[in-house]
């Protein structure tokens, strides 16, 4: 049985490849509740594959993972009972473009958790007061900007009560000056306790917020730390050509 | 490393340090809008020219006799559109709901993940798809008795409902192919966010996936529609009242006069083309609206 001082998701020695190449090389990490944890390294290096393999979207050949105890990749397991604790957010927003946000957020609660719709409403109207967009209930997708839809679409995760958050390069495709608001919500919610788990670019966002970071290539870690130790004083030299170019 | 190199000569890089831009793959071809495209490049000018050209003809061909023939084509038109072209339009109505309701559920076995129930869908398409519409007229015309037992009550098939069933097997088999181009035409991402959210794949499929793509597939839905209605003749050869053995039986009626063939078959060239012209500048119209849009 899993209890919240052991590790909410643990992965141990995870390998995956796409035909003959390898992706990851043997991943392990434990991340604990409440924790945030960036994933940061350059293109390629499998943070994207790491992080969709923990709600079972990727596969994997070798290795464990476990979320609340329970092994992610075993065959018996309805994903679907997953993947209402895990909620996930992508870097192209993937909102559902012919409903409004509104019904974006209730959609997964009435349809999935067959939750009453007048509670889900309320929950929903709630969530968006939280990422700041009132009075946008009723706009479609492509009426947003990219940096709207983004929250949405945490707004839409959140709405299913998740316990882990995973983000994908969610602030890569969207404008200078919209990044910022998409990052204050997520440090709110980091702030309120949600285990965060992020593949990011934002330098500055991890250094801030980041519980740990880990740094990625070619499908290993290389380095894991706490930010300041990562940032200022980085051991491995691959870590340092990374930090030095993006930095 | 090595072997990294020795595939990097062969001219194919299999791993990259570097943001790899994936082959763009254009969205699955959607069928062509084949006949509603050609029907609807018709002018209007060609088509009065047309109607000009055919009494002038029939005029070299003696002023009397056609003068006559018109008039006996007047007395009969009355009773051929409705008893006729009507009962045609109501088998390409019938067929064509039948027809889309099997399509829907053929569509979704070329979608399945179960591979055996894919394999049967695909074959069947492929079947029914290259099969000739008239063999199939006949199959089951032959294959289906003239009267069903359903729960002790006699239930009459008359010829006419064959035609109904046989017509819709290759449309049905048309649609399914529409159905799959339409469902595939939807990004993957959004079967992603739906599985992150929990969404069964039947859930994601009838409220996520479908309902875009639903405006997708109404244009070559409606030129398959333009089609059957162009095909519904072939059931006067199984025997059943349409229109074109209707003409037939009205010329015969009339002595089989030689004169009478221009007018009777023109009759009803122009009757099928005032319902299949303005179905197919509707179908090119609604094709360019939603091309560009999800």
């Amino acid at each position: 049985m899993w209890s919240p001082n052991q590790p909410i998701v643990a992965m141990k020695n995870v390998m995956k490849s796409y035909g003959d190449f390898d992706v990851l090389k043997g991943i392990s990490m434990d991340i604990m509740k409440g924790e945030v944890v960036c994933i940061i390294g350059p293109s390629g290096s499998g943070k994207s594959t790491l992080i969709r393999c923990i709600n079972g979207l990727n596969d994997i050949q070798k290795g464990s993972i476990t979320v609340e105890g329970q092994e992610v990749h075993d065959p018996k397991l309805d994903k679907r009972l997953l993947r209402r604790k895990v909620g996930m957010v992508f870097q192209q927003y993937n909102l559902f473009p012919h409903k409004t946000a509104l019904q974006n957020i209730i959609m997964a609660p009435v349809k999935v958790l067959k939750e009453p719709r007048a509670d889900v409403e309320a929950r929903a109207r709630a969530l968006l007061k939280k990422v700041r967009l009132e009075g946008k209930e009723n706009s479609y997708p492509g009426e947003l900007s990219g940096g709207q839809q983004q929250r949405v679409a945490i707004a839409r995760s959140l709405a299913m009560r998740p316990d882990i958050m995973l983000f994908d390069e969610v602030t890569a495709a969207l404008d200078p000056e919209t990044v910022k608001e998409v990052l204050v919500t997520i440090k709110e919610l980091a702030a309120d306790g949600m285990t965060c788990i992020l593949v990011t670019h934002e330098m500055g966002f991890a250094k801030e917020v980041a519980d740990k970071v880990y740094f990625t290539d070619r499908g290993l870690i290389v380095e894991e730390g706490h930010p300041s130790e990562i940032f200022s004083n980085p051991k491995d030299p691959r870590t340092k050509a990374f930090l030095s170019q993006v930095l | 490393m090595a072997s990294d190199i020795d595939k990097r000569g062969q001219g194919y890089p299999r791993r990259s340090d570097m943001a790899v831009l994936l082959p763009l793959r254009p969205a699955p071809q959607m069928d062509s809008l084949s006949l509603t495209t050609w029907l609807a490049k018709i002018r209007w000018w060609q088509v009065m020219l047309l109607m000009l050209v055919w009494p002038l003809h029939a005029f070299a061909q003696g002023a009397v006799t056609v003068d006559s023939a018109v008039a006996v084509l007047y007395k009969w038109a009355p009773f051929l559109l409705l008893h006729g072209f009507l009962f045609n339009v109501l088998i390409s109505i019938l067929s064509m709901a039948l027809g889309t309701g099997l399509g829907v559920l053929l569509g979704l076995t070329l979608i399945s993940k179960w591979s055996p129930l894919r394999f049967l869908g695909n074959t069947g398409t492929a079947f029914f798809r290259n099969a000739p519409w008239l063999v199939l007229l006949f199959v089951v015309l032959l294959a289906f008795p003239f009267e069903l037992t359903i729960f002790g009550t006699r239930v009459p098939l008359p010829g006419w409902i064959k035609a109904v069933i046989g017509l819709s097997l290759p449309v049905a088999a048309n649609i399914a192919i529409i159905v799959r181009g339409a469902i595939q035409s939807v990004p993957s991402a959004q079967w992603e966010a739906a599985e992150s959210l929990s969404f069964s794949r039947m859930q994601t499929l009838w409220q996520i996936i479908i309902p875009q793509c639903i405006k997708r597939m109404i244009p070559p839905w409606m030129n398959w529609y333009a089609i059957l209605t162009m095909a519904t003749p072939l059931c006067s050869i199984l025997g059943t009242e349409e229109m074109v053995t209707l003409t037939r039986q009205a010329m015969e009626a009339e002595g089989n006069k030689p004169e009478l063939l221009m007018p009777f078959y023109g009759f009803i060239l122009v009757l099928f083309f005032l319902y299949c012209y303005p179905i197919a500048k509707l179908t090119v119209r609604l094709e360019r609206k939603f091309a560009f849009k999800l």
